[in-house]
């Protein structure tokens, strides 16, 4: 087997391929000069660069809808309206809007406008530009490979060129945004969608930014479901793949399969505002409800393409962190692709109120179907907590904090996927409340989280874990200050997306504004703490935590340009921790688990 | 792993390329890449099917909604022009399969007559398209909703239709281009010797997703044109 690996690679050096000198180097190695670094970058194939380009764009925008997000915070602290002083003069009553603008009615719509697209916005960007490409195209690119054995994806120019396409679709949205941005709310709805500002190109930019977007969900997803299939290193069969690349292919299975669905439907709202086909126009004899089907049959799947990606990241963390086996793996793996096939079937649920009763009925008996695997998964991984010497760094407190933000999200899915319950809390707080628990209180903080975790080996430095731990402490209390408080609103009435509201909420949304600052300073803690480590972290060792998957334990931290020296060999299951010593680490550190007081639980 | 084979080949510099083409790096050999590759076009493929299948749906509802505006909307479509695109995307489709057949047995001259076949079928296609179809329809005004200006509706909801009628052909028709401009490319490769036994990657999957727009028609064109 060596050999051979070693004869091809002596090959390719005769022809020259690539202008790389030696395989030892770390991919990270710069080039002769600054521009060819550059040059190298923009060209590359290598799925770990691209990867960690995805990664720095991804928070990059991450920092844009994050701006957008505090707007509407501050914004909120006080309801905006309109006020007639004693002298009969007007202004606006409203935090940043207030002081924008002023005067009678016509300045009220104006701020109810403004406030209408910074929301539009903050949700556009979270959702297309972050969470959905956040974990599957920069972790997933890096990780991918390295946990299969492989040098690369099965496509890797595809690759590179879904990195171009998610810039591109960016670009397209920053410039609709620097235009003016647009009001319809993330969803798209018609017939407000195809009417509102008739004929500007922003709103067809914003529209064709998701569009385009898709192709990049698709080619990483084709990349992925072809790269599980065929690229694993001999003696990886499909149940010793490690619980992450179960993750990954669920989601890949999903953007293959529901993308292409938005992308007809986002292509005939483009029709409509162009050219006025009438598909939604209920004037012409179109029908809204359908475009409603159809985003949602896209964007329910797409909700576990934000999810699944995260759990992906809690097996690998719980299961490293506390020295076991996961609990169930059959199960975990297959809860995965459950949910994947099941998420198909649920999209009703988001149109209680605008269907036929019987379907609606029927959607909401499917849709408590879709918590199943959910909860197989959350319980399998308390399962692995049982009796575990848990190790409590930072990338395991997220792990933990998941646990806990995920099963109130998940929870009160249920309360929305309940008929009765629905209809009152439908539009409310209470459901931006849910889908922030899942969205963010799950996937972001499973992905800050495996951030952590694979960090040293991304880049080669340790993070500093004191800071690491602070920043984890602050996002977790402002994640549930900013949001918990929303579920209570929501239960009383608060609609939402408005700028306005009664003063029974303002306290409230006092709190929520309080959280949203403490959550922007555990973000910043990160930061600094991640600049740091870049500039002067300590370097780090190739396995850490004591890892058993291939990406810890054959390659370099951070990996050498080819990835492995020779193709591994798969001789272990990628959580035996009860009977091999994690290679590359000093066996002191990580006993095996049946050692006294570890592992195992009896 | 006893997979030498494909390298060894490459020994012969004289070799035409196709024969001495090698792996991508990361691929064991040819084989390896083959399979990976006619996985990807087949899951790219099941894109473009769930694509199209979005636009059958609106014309289901649209169609249950009013019978009458697409009954009569249809019944201002020639079969017979509908026919003849059907015939000819039906031929292509066999030298597009033919070309695959001729790559595995090395008839270069086959493979590039086979593939400049299908590209003139393609062309062959849009001429009459848009010069039997789109053309005199555009005159008439049988438009897509806002334009629509056509006197002899017996519908208000025809504009619907011609909405359908431009959208679901006119994506087809895009996706046409794409394909003859994937035969240029097909067919400057093939003059250069890239396509033979041990290698033919891009002829198959292109191939395959010629086959999937030819599909696509067959469902179109009973829809549009013969369904009263
Ligand atoms: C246990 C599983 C879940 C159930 C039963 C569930 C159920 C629901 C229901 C019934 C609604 C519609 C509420 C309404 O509009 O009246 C909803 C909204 C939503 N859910 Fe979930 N959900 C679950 C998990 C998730 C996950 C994992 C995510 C994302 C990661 C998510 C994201 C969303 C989003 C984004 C919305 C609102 C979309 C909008 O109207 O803007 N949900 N959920
Ligand atoms: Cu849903």
């Amino acid at each position: 087997m060596a050999s051979i690996t070693t004869g091809s690679k002596a090959h390719h050096d005769d022809h020259g391929h690539g202008s790389h000198h030696g395989h030892d180097d770390s991919y990270l190695t710069p080039k002769s000069s600054l521009w060819a670094t550059i040059v190298d970058w923009a060209t590359t194939v290598d799925h770990k660069k691209i990867g960690v380009m995805y990664l720095f764009t991804i928070l990059f925008m991450f920092f844009i809808g994050g701006v957008a997000a505090i707007l509407v915070r501050l914004e909120l602290f006080e309801p905006t309206r309109t006020i007639v002083d004693a002298a009969g003069a007007t202004s606006i009553k409203g935090h940043l809007l207030g002081s924008v603008f002023q005067g009678g009615s016509v300045a009220l719509d104006q701020a109810n406008n403004t406030y209408n697209r910074v929301f539009t916005l903050h949700g556009l960007v979270m959702v297309f530009l972050v969470i959905v490409p956040s974990v599957p195209a920069s972790l997933g690119n890096f990780l991918i490979p390295l946990m299969l054995g492989a040098k690369d994806v099965a496509f890797p120019r595809l690759n590179l060129l879904s990195w171009y396409i998610y810039v591109l679709g960016s670009l397209f949205a920053i410039a609709s945004a620097l235009a003016g941005g647009v009001d319809t709310g993330w969803t798209f709805y018609t017939p407000y969608s195809t009417s509102t500002e008739e004929g500007h190109w922003r709103v067809l930019f914003m529209i064709g930014a998701a569009f385009i977007l898709g192709f990049s969900s698709i080619l990483t997803g084709l990349n992925f479901v072809v790269t599980v299939h065929k690229l694993r290193a001999p003696g990886m069969g499909w149940f010793d793949m490690p619980l992450f690349i179960w993750g990954m292919y669920g989601t890949a299975i999903i953007q293959v399969l529901a993308t292409p669905v938005i992308g007809i439907t986002l292509l005939l709202l483009i029709f409509e505002r162009v050219f006025h086909i009438g598909i939604f126009d209920p004037r012409m004899g179109g029908d809204p409800v359908l475009f409603q089907h159809f985003f949602w049959f896209y964007s329910h799947p797409v909700v576990y393409v934000m999810i699944l990606p995260g759990m992906a990241c809690i097996s690998e963390m719980i299961a490293v962190f506390c020295r076991k086996k996961v609990f169930g793996y059959r199960a975990v793996a297959f809860s995965s692709l459950a949910i994947a096939g099941i998420s198909f079937i649920v999209w009703g649920h988001h149109m209680f109120t605008s269907q036929g009763e019987l379907s609606a009925v029927i959607f909401s008996a499917l849709t408590f179907l879709v918590a199943l695997p959910s909860a197989v998964k959350v319980f399998n991984w308390i399962g692995t907590l049982y009796g575990a010497s848990i190790d409590l760094k930072t990338p395991m407190l997220y792990a933990l904090g998941f646990l806990f933000l995920f099963s109130i999200g998940g929870l009160t899915g249920l309360f929305l996927g309940a008929l009765s319950t629905d209809l009152h809390l439908h539009d409310t707080y209470f459901v931006v409340a849910h889908f922030h628990y899942v969205m963010m209180g799950s996937t972001l903080i499973a992905f800050v989280g495996a951030l952590h975790m694979y960090w040293p080996k991304m880049f080669g430095k340790m993070y500093n874990e004191f800071w690491g731990k602070t920043g984890f402490w602050l996002v977790f209390l402002g994640f549930n200050l900013t949001f918990f408080p929303q579920f209570i609103m929501g239960a009383h009435g608060m609609p939402r997306r408005y700028a306005s509201y009664v003063d029974e909420f303002t306290i409230y949304h006092q709190l929520s504004t309080v959280g949203s600052l403490v959550l922007l300073v555990g973000f910043l803690v990160h930061l600094g703490n991640f600049i740091h480590s870049l500039l002067a972290g300590p370097k780090a060792p190739p396995n850490p935590w004591g890892a058993l998957t291939l990406d810890w334990t054959d390659t370099a931290s951070p990996p050498i340009t080819h990835n492995f020296h020779h193709e591994p060999v798969v001789t272990h299951g990628p959580y035996d921790f009860d009977d091999v010593v994690p290679p590359q680490t000093n066996p002191v550190d990580f006993p095996i688990s049946a050692a006294p007081g570890k592992g195992k639980a009896h | 792993m006893a997979t030498l084979p494909a390298d060894k080949d490459l020994l012969a510099a004289s070799a035409p390329p196709h024969e001495r083409y090698r792996a991508a790096e990361h691929f064991r050999d040819r084989d390896h890449e083959f399979d990976a590759v006619k996985l990807g076009v087949w899951l790219f493929l099941a894109t473009e099917v769930l694509l199209f299948s979005g636009l059958f749906v609106f014309y289901g509802i649209m169609r249950m909604l009013y019978p009458e505006a697409f009954i009569h909307g249809s019944s201002l479509l020639d079969w017979r022009i509908g026919l003849l695109n059907t015939i000819v995307l039906l031929y292509s489709s066999y030298t597009v399969a033919d070309s695959v057949r001729c790559a595995q047995t090395n008839d270069q001259a086959g493979l590039r007559r086979n593939i400049l076949i299908t590209f003139f079928c393609g062309l062959a296609f849009l001429i009459i398209k848009f010069g039997f179809e789109y053309g005199p329809k555009y005159a008439d005004g049988k438009l897509p909703g806002a334009f629509y200006s056509y006197p002899n509706a017996v519908s208000e909801y025809e504009p619907l239709w011609w909405g359908l009628y431009w959208g679901a052909t006119g994506i087809h028709a895009s996706h046409v281009i794409i394909g003859m401009g994937l035969f240029i490319w097909l067919y400057i490769r093939s003059l250069k010797g890239h396509f033979g036994p041990k290698h033919y990657n891009a002829v198959e999957g292109v191939g395959l997703y010629w086959h999937i727009v030819d599909i696509v028609w067959i469902f179109l064109f009973p829809l549009l044109y013969l369904i009263h």
